[in-house]
């Protein structure tokens, strides 16, 4: 029974980075500015805010106040990631640029940035960021002593501040997407550019704030994926922001389903890890590698969704097409 | 005769283009390395951009990478002509190789039949996207990457699957990787040819690099002197015209990723049967098929300038990895994504070019 909730409980701490970053990609292509740089902007975030804990960790700051400083590793991770999704607002919005191009432009970049800063500044060929231990959330810091041991593994075993972070998160970009008066506009943008600036909405702003949105919560999507994983940041994300990516399109763009599809997803990342411990599950006739079948599998079922969604796709439609005003 | 201006003549202004996005990222990468290390900047910057003539085995290294690049590029490039944008070079690379390594370790066929398998198995992980765009009209560049993902976990499952394909089937301890093609079968190994005469035995070398520039020359054929492949950049200029002008769209579009993939298969073959490098179990996508997509850019997608801009960035590359340990070989990567950013707004630089060469021509007449 423990192993069950073993895994409800990593399933939700690996679901919290597809969430966000899914999340930031359905602002900005909500907008019409197709995010795939959410890789890069994690990676950056990540970077980011792991200096800064591991700053914080030197001078003594955090191990005396850790959420404290914890919350400010998000804050700096979020503003990083808006920075720098600003390149990409700047090529796809200002110089009409091709989104796609410039999204593998930034996914180049961010890693390698990461690797030759990592290298600069913690010496030469140690390219892995340590977190420290400290930012876990402890049942004693909510003075419980004895708690039953499945509370105890469900909420206190894997707990960081993305977290409950990324719930809030997710209530504030429902109402935002569909209850304010922003969120109606950010939509038209990314339906029918054109007719939303009849009507004298700023289409270039929103879409500004479409991709500086995804950057926010791309770069502490970047950090949830560093605190989940636990080893310390490497200058990379596995793939996360790839894979968040499938989790915003099998979640149809609307975030109650990307918050039902990255919870999907993220079980199947933790199956695949821990495979070789679950005994129910099938051995498929003694096949090796078994973990790269549950790796592959959500990636097949994205493809077989976009199969049996593509005449009725909920895709923004203007989303790629870059807006000039010229051609109204 | 009237001499054409220097301003309408595009292959002029795509290569200055080319070049002016060049000197940008060799700009920013070393105001990069200044900014991280500022004592060894100079020094890093002078390692990347010397080591590739250094010696010949460093040459013989800058060609060997050269290769496999032009062919992913050739594979991007390709598609882009057709208006696809082929970010799945990195699948197809892979498929491509472990069609290679079984044909060579499993069935034991000589090197140029395990070339053939290796197109086949990049064609067939490119049909997908084209299939999937030509029929059910999700953008490639989503199938592109889903297949990245799906390509190597499928290669992973196969190759562990496999026992004889991998290492420890031929006397290695290891199982993580293939069987080095020396000991499996060495007829497997793309032969060296007349550039043992000026390499001598540097392991780098063989024949790829013609292998290469030949498919370069044919996609140039192909794209510049049939009409299969004026129908293909007709759609890729205007799928509806197109159509319109009774063109069959989809299946050009399906076609063209055949392929495209195909060129990165072959890609993946020539990389790994030229015997220095195993195919390790990975857990990340291989890199090679994503930086097709700068050496297809940098060229604006012409095959033949394809050949220059991958001998650039594997030139780059081999010059990267002896900045250590100063600098990390990654500092390359940071020069290639600012020519990958240049590239995105590529009609605006070339703009800002004719604007300059005009009024330069302008000044002329004056005087």
């Amino acid at each position: 029974m423990s192993l069950l909730f073993n895994i409800i409980s990593l399933t939700i701490v690996f679901a919290v980075p597809l969430m966000l970053v899914a999340l930031g990609g359905m602002f900005s292509e909500r907008s019409g500015v197709v995010n795939i740089a959410l890789e890069g902007i994690m990676v950056i975030g990540a970077l980011c805010s792991c200096f800064t804990l591991s700053a914080l960790d030197k001078n003594g700051f955090g191990p005396a106040h850790p959420q404290l400083s914890m919350f400010l590793a998000v804050l700096v991770a979020a503003v990083t990631g808006m920075i720098f999704s600003l390149l990409l607002a700047f090529a796809a919005i200002n110089l009409k640029a091709d989104q796609t191009i410039g999204g593998t432009a930034l996914n180049t970049f961010a890693p390698a940035f990461a690797i030759v800063l990592t290298w600069a500044i913690q010496g030469q060929g140690i390219t892995t960021i340590q977190i420290p231990s400290w930012i876990r959330i402890k049942a004693s810091d909510f003075g419980f002593t004895e708690l039953h041991p499945i509370i105890k593994t469900l909420f206190f075993k894997y707990s960081y501040m993305t977290t409950p972070i990324a719930i809030v998160l997710l209530v504030v970009s429902y109402i935002v997407l569909y209850k304010t008066r922003f969120g109606l506009r950010l939509r038209a943008c990314g339906e029918h550019p054109q007719a939303a600036d009849s009507v004298g909405i700023n289409v270039y702003r929103m879409r500004y704030a479409g991709v500086l949105i995804s950057g926010f919560l791309g770069g502490i999507g970047g950090l949830a994926y560093t605190v989940a994983i636990g080893s310390g940041f490497n200058a990379s994300v596995g793939g996360y922001g790839f894979l968040a990516l499938a989790v915003m399109i099998f979640g149809n763009w609307k975030p109650l389903y990307i918050a039902g599809s990255a919870i999907f997803f993220a079980l199947f990342k933790v199956i695949a890890a821990y495979n070789a411990a679950i005994p129910f599950l099938p051995s498929f006739g003694g096949l090796k590698e078994r973990s790269s079948l549950y790796q592959m599998l959500p990636y097949v079922v994205t493809m077989l969704v976009l199969i049996f969604t593509s005449k009725k796709s909920r895709a923004p439609k203007a989303e790629g097409i870059p807006y000039d005003k010229g051609k109204r | 005769m009237k001499k054409k201006p220097l301003a309408q003549n595009a292959a002029l202004v795509s290569v200055l283009a080319s070049i002016l996005s060049i000197v940008i990222g060799l700009l920013i990468g070393f105001v990069v390395l200044l900014l991280v290390n500022p004592g060894a900047a100079a020094e890093g910057m002078a390692a990347m951009l010397g080591t590739g003539f250094s010696s010949l085995d460093k040459f013989g290294k800058v060609l060997y990478q050269t290769a496999p690049l032009l062919l992913c590029g050739l594979s991007v490039g390709f598609a882009f002509k057709t208006g696809l944008f082929n970010i799945g070079a990195s699948g197809q690379f892979t498929m491509g190789a472990f069609f290679a390594l079984y044909a060579a370790i499993v069935l034991q066929l000589p090197w140029w039949a395990c070339l053939i398998f290796s197109m086949v198995g990049g064609a067939i992980w490119g049909i997908f996207p084209g299939l999937f765009k030509a029929f059910f009209n999700v953008n490639e560049v989503i199938t592109s990457i889903m297949f990245n993902w799906i390509g190597m976990y499928l290669v992973n499952i196969l190759c562990a699957n496999t026992p004889k394909i991998l290492a420890s089937a031929w006397g290695a301890t290891n199982s993580d990787r293939t069987a080095a093609i020396a000991d499996a079968n060495a007829g497997a190994l793309i032969p060296s040819g007349p550039m043992k005469a000026v390499f001598g035995d540097s392991s780098w070398i063989n024949i790829s690099i013609f292998i290469a520039i030949l498919a370069a020359i044919v996609i140039w054929f192909i794209l510049e002197k049939t009409t299969f492949g004026y129908e293909l950049k007709a759609c890729g200029n205007n799928k509806e015209a197109s159509r319109y002008a009774g063109i069959n769209a989809n299946r050009n579009v399906v076609i063209s990723m055949v392929i495209a993939g195909a060129l990165s298969g072959l890609g993946g073959g020539i990389y790994f049967l030229a015997g220095t490098i195993q195919y390790v179990l990975v857990k990340s996508i291989l890199g090679m098929g994503f930086n097709g997509i700068p050496a297809a850019l940098l060229a604006s997608s012409n095959p033949i300038g394809t050949i220059f801009s991958s001998l650039f960035i594997s030139y780059l590359q081999v010059g990267g990895a002896s900045m250590q340990p100063n600098f990390s070989s990654e500092s390359t990567d940071i020069i290639v994504s600012v020519i990958i950013y240049l590239a995105a707004f590529a009609l605006l630089m070339r703009q800002l070019i004719v604007k300059v060469l005009t009024k330069r021509k302008d000044k002329e007449a004056k005087v």
